[in-house]
């Protein structure tokens, strides 16, 4: 119970202050609306509106880039960790494409997928994936050696080295990169739903309200999509937590 | 010391190794006997760690052979004891499951890895809980549990590489009676690599002193102290006439 007072008073706090900047009038009411409005507005939205709709699309959008994300990255990664030579050979690759703001290769995409969903899902997918290969390599590289050495005085032969022990090394490493991965998806799935022909999702939402002046609406669609992105990072602290008991013990 | 070919459980003949073209062995010859306890001691550097890592196929080694009753270590069992217990345990699985999983590797069938896993819990009388995970354990726990899994597979020869420096003193007194005891009763040829001379003596049959680089012999002592050796022991005046020989033999090796 503790451990929620602070969080929960933090959010008060920050409540209460944006009410204090609404009645100085620290900017236009348009702009910035009370906050009970913002509540409001997206509470309607839930209720009668598509805020719902829009959230789920989102969600599934996200879900969806970070599975072939992950179905990519993690094999692809877990292979070129276990021959270090070879990531060597491709890690400036990886490096410069994950260094790559993902929004500078929307054009790219769309000449290849089309102004369709593909964009959207292969953009998120394919910055997630860099993220979540580039840590599954790096997991199996740092994988401690006195345990592939004692797996293997045991009898173990390489490939039974890499399920094994190595997979297992990498475990907390490779969860660590499937965590940014999943943030990652969301950021670009957000940004391609405002701008690459949408008709729904948290982007296209948050992007419509503010040419409509709904800026209750806004507020809230952000606040939406903020919650998402910090439930998507609990949960995966949580799996973390569940899967891997015996990291840093 | 010499030993008839029966006798001899590993026949080393002109072992060479250098690191980045520093010799550390250069042309080494030694012969263990079968059933025989071989602690080795020397200055840091020495390459005490080196000779067993090559003897148990770690580590390529440059030159000369190291057989076993004329076999390579890849047609043997061994077991290898390492000194980073927490490193060298699996801490995804149970300690009971690190154990099992060399019997596993070997492909004995389920029911024989169960009385095996019984057997050397009674050998060592464990009473804590195998079912647990190895982080779970004390320090000297987990180091039990890396013994048994070294020992489950029966052994040809065993390898322990300071196996007690990261434990307390307590706890090394302890294990160091339970370990010789076991050894003792199965027979195991082992190779120990000490930086404790109070130790090596304790343990060894043979005590195998070595020199700084390029490694020779310094002495080769054989221990006929008898079994147990208890705590007690330590104070016995055999005891302390070996180790003071011995300690006199270490400096003027570190002095040469």
């Amino acid at each position: 119970m503790r451990a929620l007072t602070a969080p929960v008073l933090g959010a008060i706090g920050f409540v209460l202050l944006w009410q204090v900047a609404v009645w100085l009038r620290v900017a236009d009411p348009i702009l910035l609306p009370p906050p009970a409005e913002a509540f409001s507005e997206t509470w309607r939205g839930f209720a009668s509106g598509t805020l719902a709709h829009d959230t789920w699309r989102t969600v599934q959008r996200t879900g969806l880039a970070f599975l072939i994300a992950t179905a990519i990255g993690v094999p692809l990664g877990v292979a070129l960790g276990a021959q270090e030579k070879l990531y060597r050979g491709v890690e400036f690759i990886v490096d410069f494409f994950r260094s790559t703001p993902a929004s500078a290769l929307f054009p790219l995409f769309l000449i290849l997928f089309g102004p369709g969903e593909g964009t959207k899902i292969a953009v998120a997918a394919f910055g997630a994936a860099l993220v979540i290969l580039f840590n599954a390599a790096y997991g199996v590289i740092n994988a401690r050696r006195t345990r592939v050495l004692a797996a293997r005085i045991m009898g173990a032969s390489g490939p039974r080295i890499l399920v094994d022990v190595l997979i297992w090394e990498a475990l907390p490493q490779i969860l660590v990169g499937m965590r940014s991965g999943i943030s990652l998806a969301l950021v670009i799935v957000v940004v391609a739903e405002m701008f690459i022909g949408s008709t729904d999702g948290l982007g296209h939402r948050v992007i419509n309200a503010q040419m409509l002046f709904e800026s209750g609406l806004m507020y809230g669609v952000i606040f939406v999509a903020g919650a998402l992105g910090y439930l998507l990072n609990l949960a995966f602290l949580l799996i973390e937590k569940r899967f891997v008991h015996w990291s840093g013990r | 010391m010499s030993l008839t070919p029966r006798e001899t459980a590993i026949t080393i003949r002109g072992l060479r190794k250098a690191f980045g073209g520093q010799p550390v062995y250069s042309g080494f010859d030694l012969d263990v006997r079968r059933g025989d306890i071989l602690a080795i001691f020397g200055p840091n550097g020495c390459g005490k760690s080196t000779l067993i890592n090559m003897a148990a196929g770690l580590l390529p080694k440059d030159g000369g052979d190291i057989l076993y009753d004329g076999r390579e270590v890849s047609e043997i069992r061994v077991g290898y004891v390492f000194q980073n217990y927490r490193e060298a345990l699996f801490p995804w699985r149970r300690a009971a499951d690190n154990i099992r999983y060399p019997m596993r590797r070997m492909g004995l069938a389920p029911a024989q890895v169960e009385s095996r896993l019984q057997s050397l819990a009674e050998r060592f009388r464990v009473r804590f809980d195998l079912n647990r995970y190895p982080y779970e354990l004390s320090g000297g726990q987990q180091q039990l549990v890396s013994i048994m899994r070294a020992l489950a597979v029966e052994p040809e020869v065993l390898f322990l590489d300071e196996p007690f420096s990261a434990l307390d003193f307590e706890t090394t007194l302890s294990l160091r009676d339970l370990l010789q005891r076991v050894l003792k009763d199965l027979g195991v040829t082992t190779i120990l690599v000490s930086h404790d001379l109070e130790e090596s003596i304790v343990l060894a049959d043979r005590l195998l002193m070595l020199t700084r680089r390029p490694t020779t012999v310094a002495d080769d002592v054989p221990i006929t102290l008898p079994w147990p050796r208890q705590a007690e022991s330590l104070a016995a005046p055999d005891f302390m006439a070996l180790k003071a020989r011995c300690l006199d033999v270490f400096q003027r090796a570190v002095a040469a």
